[in-house]
């Protein structure tokens, strides 16, 4: 199922749904790279909470998703991780490392709105 | 109650199929959910080898009895090139392709039996099984 995003703000917002198939995550981040830029978006919201299974494909593509949308100006939050797919996850060994989490959106805007004070040092 | 269930696997998408198979037939033996995760999530790892490496195969899922337990078998099996080195494609981190190098030994800590079988040309067949877990002894 095709991942929606939707605009907020500065932000995007991308809900994923239960069925994610490895063509639904490298659309979403094809989507992403080019919304951040159509809309010079700062900071993107990864949703997870109906997704029901994190393999290690997908730990990659959100890996990857965070990173470029990061060398396009934008910060990405992965929210609402299940507690059994962190579980699995731990089990298996991912690590989102270098990848900002928050528990659910409330807290993932809420920390990409201090984010986005903090640097507003911008010289536009 | 359906005890054996085949999922051809030649597409990324036939992965999200046999996930949602196998978690189908492991409701049966009332696993928590955290288990049936677990499960799901081995087979998701054992079916993107399939995909990625192999071109195709398939995957079996069983629901099996031994002892006086249950649980459920994930039979991943293939007839692609076969793994050269079984030792190092269990190591944490080793991959051939762009992977994390993580599903194979990563499916060995979700699961509580693991077994491969590979040979040069002819192709792998890996057997996993998650046993449930035993109410008050
Ligand atoms: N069915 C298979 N047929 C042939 N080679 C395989 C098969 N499954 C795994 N391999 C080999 O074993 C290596 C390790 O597999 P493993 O699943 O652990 O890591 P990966 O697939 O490379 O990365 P990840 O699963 O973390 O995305 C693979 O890189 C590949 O060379
Ligand atoms: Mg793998």
């Amino acid at each position: 199922m095709k991942v929606p995003i939707l605009k907020q703000g500065d932000y995007l917002i991308a809900s994923v749904q239960s069925v994610l198939t490895d063509l639904d995550l490298k659309q979403l981040h094809d989507d992403l790279v080019e919304k951040v830029g159509r809309f010079r978006s700062r900071g993107v919201i990864v949703d997870v909470t109906a997704l029901d299974v994190m393999d290690s494909f997908a730990a990659r593509m959100l890996r990857t998703i965070a990173h470029i949308t990061k060398l396009r100006g934008a910060e990405t939050v992965v929210v609402g991780i299940q507690p059994d797919v962190a579980f699995s996850m731990v089990q298996l060994g991912l690590m989102l490392d270098d990848v900002t989490t928050a528990l659910d959106l409330e807290e993932g805007l809420a920390y990409l709105k201090q984010l986005v004070k903090g640097n507003s040092t911008k010289d536009d | 109650m359906i005890e054996k269930i085949i999922v051809n696997i030649g597409l990324e998408s036939d992965i999200v199929t046999a996930r949602q198979q196998g978690k189908k037939l492991a409701k049966h033996l009332d696993f928590s959910s955290s288990e049936l995760t677990t499960i799901a999530t081995a087979i998701s790892e054992l079916a993107r080898n399939i995909v990625d490496y192999a071109g195709g195969g398939e995957i079996i899922l069983k629901l099996i009895q031994q002892n006086g337990k249950q649980g459920i078998a994930i039979v991943a099996r293939d007839n692609g090139p076969g793994i050269k080195d079984l030792e190092l494609a269990m190591q944490d981190g080793y991959s051939t392709g762009k992977g994390l190098g993580l599903g194979l030994p990563g499916t060995k800590r979700l699961m509580d039996d693991f077994e491969i079988f590979s040979e040069i040309g002819k192709g792998t067949t890996i057997i996993v099984k998650k046993w449930r877990k035993q109410n008050a002894c």
